[in-house]
């Protein structure tokens, strides 16, 4: 059945914004309300469900994806605000079936339980290793902590990123 | 025999986890799919007067407004209602039932729309009027009227006679505040429609607990209710019981005959159970050489007015510690909240929080070191029962840990110790938990390529249970683990109960050994007709499955490939399901243990404390995988620093509602204040748990490390704290 993209209140909506994202190396159309969040353009129109929604107000960090190479918390950005922007999800990390590094030193060292926060987790990972600014066990705890993981997998997440670190 | 029990396996579902595969119950997809928002009542106490969702209904996309006025209908007594882990007494909550308001962010009103924004946004314009009533919501308040409730356990002589007469006495009061368990998951279930029946993907910890209950609720028959959790974003007791959400969404469903997701918001998880908010007072007598000789513990928790949810915290002391006299008493308090429900380790990381902040102060009393307090009163029997341990290796739990710590270079003064602005503590405190067991039913094919499939309706809410019963399939089949398919969180498959209470690891892996065994005999029996088989007239515990051959143990060179026994009976696959139950071991007590060691630094002069270094050693029987139990035993460790130093769910009394409803206001532990946490897994051998010797790890974490905390902050600081959390606040406030 038709999906009604047509706005909650009429009186107040500005009309559907055109944009073009570039995700995980595909480029996507999108005619969008201006008030959707990219995690939620990523996960219900895009049907890209790796992206977790945690809290929905930039605290928890499970939301995190790669923007123009950057980590943002994705229900903190309006989608209509990153037109032509590329935009990379966890389910763009992996290359012909081959695991990112990151991901796969998540596996070696244990670094999740639930996974829940796993996706978040490993896209802020990358964007801190580009960002260069981490060089001890303690700045790598610093410069993840806007990432929760309940199950606390931190000792395994600071590990694993390491692992990545030294590895590239 | 054992490729894989006991080594690190890396977690089986792991890929599916890192790659963004894993599907949590609010990612699956319908055509037909409506999305729902849910309106919370305002008031704490009272009943609706009217509600108008005149606004709502005009957005375009809305679909419907559900409230207790127009929804399908629902059963109308209270055994509909419970669910297998509801409390024996009361009437559990019922969704969008009635008029009446029994706690602040109550749900009065479902909204259906094209999409979630536009849900959202008519949630925002449903207008509800309220006959408000007073309410109670202030813990402190009501500890007068406080509910006594029958004694947890049969007391041991006359405690307080022998108090009164202690050389040596201590006597206070320990507060622990509402928690609430936040797993990164929200709770989320999306209602599959199809030709009247539903498949719903809920968050829960327990599938079949959750199809009964709805089947229950909307008085369905079994077939027309199917619940899957393949995965779930953490649990920690949250999903135990059926949360309200659940409900709400089978209801859209039903009214609207099309497929409905209902993801919470953040703030509304906190609107559903937590951890009891409680006072403990526990007095302890000892002699002057530490042996003690009287210890009672009474503790008065919260629930809601409706249901009686309470578990035991002051049984623990009496197992515990070898005293001669002990008393237990419980009191519940009931305020205008949601019922209160398990957390992680419920009763134990309360009970065992207080009892070992009293040793310390004992030990302190005592002017004895804590560990050596503790080794006084070792008790090699439960004290409840006089019952040996199937096993019980606390002492080397205590003996490991302490040398991984360093705590013989310990100096017992407070304030002794510190490094530039930081004043450094060391404190310690023991872990206990229950190593429970439940039935469980496990179904395993085995087919003639070499390749198992074991189901069975369980959970992996990120324990580790796909890997560990991959594990114990492919030992027990001889299989490489790569060929083992494991289902599970699924109500159809065979039963098992909710996973929680550390048993499902216990349960599920004799479970496999079970049916495995099954599916030897059943090897064994096809292969008899086979013509000169070296198998002929072997008995079936005389024989392994390895290589995919049939092995005779003695002779290994009498082997018969699986595939051709197959062959020969003309099957491609052997299925077996098998029940496993555990015998009531009326001769042991069964009990996991650890020793916890904790370093804290606090800042002298802002009162900011760190814990810089936590040791736990564990004793908890067999370990099926060192890697997953490692992870599972560090976030409990963990959980407890939480515990320890940031949680509290703050009520604003005036309106009876939560304040710090947010994962940002609500502290839980983040990387940064995580440092060096390690785990030692002691040696423990036990050949009367059951058949594979293994406890569980679930609980076990957790339980202790507030303690060892709290006393390592006295040490650093010279200041007790007993109001958990110890804030900087409560540190730097003059007595
Ligand atoms: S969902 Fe975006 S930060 Fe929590
Ligand atoms: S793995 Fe469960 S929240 Fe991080």
């Amino acid at each position: 059945m038709a999906r009604s993209h047509t706005a909650p209140a009429a009186a107040l909506f500005p009309g559907l914004i055109s944009i073009e994202l570039t995700v995980n190396g595909a480029k996507v159309k999108l005619d969008i309300a201006p008030w959707t969040t990219l995690l939620d353009a990523l996960r219900d129109r895009m049907g890209l469900m790796g992206t977790k929604k945690g809290c929905d107000h930039g605290q928890c960090g499970a939301c995190t994806v790669l923007v123009d190479g950057r980590r943002v918390n994705s229900c903190l950005t309006l989608a209509v605000m990153k037109d032509g922007a590329e935009v990379i999800t966890v389910e763009g990390l992996a290359t012909d079936g081959v695991l990112h590094p990151v991901q796969q030193a998540f596996i070696d060292h244990d670094a999740f339980q639930c996974g829940y926060c796993t996706p978040g987790q490993i896209c802020s990972a990358i964007g801190l290793i580009a960002e260069g600014k981490a060089k001890t066990p303690d700045d790598i705890r610093e410069l993840m902590s806007g990432n929760i993981c309940r199950c606390a997998a931190y000792p395994n997440i600071v590990a694993a990123i390491q692992q990545a670190m030294d590895a590239s | 025999m054992t490729t894989y029990i006991g080594t690190a396996t890396s977690r089986v579902d792991g890929r599916d986890k890192v790659t963004g595969a894993a599907r949590y119950a609010g990612e699956y997809g319908a055509p037909d799919l409506a999305h729902g928002s849910v309106v919370n009542s305002t008031i704490a106490k009272g009943r609706i007067r009217r509600i108008d969702a005149g606004e709502a209904m005009k957005v375009d996309g809305v679909i419907t407004v559900l409230t207790h006025e127009n929804r399908p209908p629902m059963a109308d007594n209270d055994e509909a209602y419970k669910d297998d882990v509801a409390p024996g007494d009361g009437s559990p909550y019922r969704p969008l039932y009635d008029g009446s308001i029994k706690f602040n962010g109550q749900p009065v009103a479902l909204v259906l729309a094209e999409d979630l924004e536009t849900a959202t946004y008519a949630a925002s314009l449903v207008k509800v009027e309220y006959e408000e009533q007073p309410h109670i919501t202030d813990f402190e308040k009501q500890l007068g009227k406080a509910k006594a409730l029958p004694a947890p356990a049969k007391p041991r002589g006359d405690a307080a006679k022998a108090f009164a007469v202690s050389d040596i006495r201590h006597d206070a009061e320990y507060y622990v505040p509402v928690e609430h368990h936040n797993p990164m998951e929200l709770f989320a279930s999306t209602a599959v429609w199809r030709d009247g029946k539903l498949t719903v993907y809920d968050k829960t910890q327990g599938v079949q607990n959750v199809q009964r209950y709805l089947c229950g609720v909307f008085q369905a028959r079994p077939d027309e209710i199917r619940v899957m959790s393949p995965f779930m974003g953490g649990g920690f007791g949250s999903g135990l019981r059926p949360q309200y959400q659940v409900v709400l969404a089978v209801l859209g469903a039903r009214a609207l005959k099309r497929s409905v997701r209902l993801v919470l918001t953040r703030q509304q998880m906190y609107m559903v159970g937590y951890r009891p908010a409680m006072v403990q007072r526990i007095q302890l007598g000892a002699k002057t050489d530490g042996a003690l000789n009287a210890i009672t513990h009474n503790a008065t928790t919260i629930t809601s007015q409706y249901e009686d949810f309470h578990r035991n915290e002051t049984t623990w002391s009496g197992l515990l510690y070898k005293s001669e006299t002990a008393s237990y008493a419980h009191k519940l308090v009931r305020l205008d909240l949601p019922a209160a429900c398990d957390m992680r380790a419920p009763s134990a990381a309360t009970g065992v929080y207080a009892l070992e902040a009293a040793m310390d102060e004992l030990a302190v009393a005592l002017q004895m070191d804590p560990l050596e307090l503790r080794l006084k009163c070792y008790s090699d029997s439960d004290q409840h029962t006089g019952l040996p341990f199937s096993s019980k290796s606390l002492r080397e739990c205590y003996s490991q840990a302490a040398e991984a710590f360093g705590w013989s270079r310990r100096n017992p003064e407070p304030r002794s110790m510190r490094e530039g602005n930081d004043l450094i503590g060391w404190g310690m405190a023991t872990g206990i938990w229950e190593a429970l067991q439940v039935p469980i039913t496990v179904r395993i094919t085995l087919t003639a390529n070499g390749h198992a499939e074991v189901a069975c309706a369980t959970s992996d809410i990120g324990t580790g249970t796909y890997t560990i019963m991959a594990q114990a399939a492919a030992d027990m089949l001889g299989v490489p683990i790569d060929n083992v398919t494991v289902k599970l969180g699924d109500s159809t498959l065979p039963p098992s109960p909710v996973e929680g209470g550390s048993w499902i690891a216990a349960s599920v892996s004799n479970g496999i050994v079970t049916t495995s065994n099954a599916i030897r005999d059943e090897l064994l029996r096809l292969a008899e007709t086979m013509p000169n088989s070296p198998l002929m007239g072997i008995k079936t515990a005389d024989v392994t499955l390895s290589d995919g051959s049939v092995t005779v143990k003695k002779t290994p060179r009498s082997t018969v490939p699986i595939a051709d026994i197959m062959r020969h009976a003309g099957v491609d696959r052997i299925a077996q399901e098998k029940a496993t139950k555990f015998g009531k071991d009326g001769k042991h007590a069964h009990n996991t243990h650890s020793a916890i060691f904790a370093e804290v630094k606090v800042d002298e002069q802002l009162g900011v404390i760190r814990v810089t270094r936590l040791v736990s050693a564990v004793a908890a029987g067999r370990i099926l995988n060192l890697k997953t139990a490692r992870s599972q035993v560090m976030g409990g460790m963990i959980w407890g620093i939480g515990m320890a130093l940031h949680e509290e769910t703050l009520i604003d009394h005036r309106f009876g509602r939560i304040m710090n409803a947010n994962i940002a206001e609500y502290h839980v532990p983040v990387n940064a204040d995580v440092h060096s946490v390690e785990v030692i897994f002691v040696d423990e051998q036990d050949d009367i748990v059951n058949p594979m010797g293994i406890k569980g790890l679930g609980e076990i974490g957790i339980v202790g490390v507030p303690a060892a905390i709290a006393n390592a902050v006295y040490h650093a600081t010279g200041k007790r704290v007993r109001d958990l959390p110890i804030t900087l606040d409560k540190l730097t406030r003059d007595a």
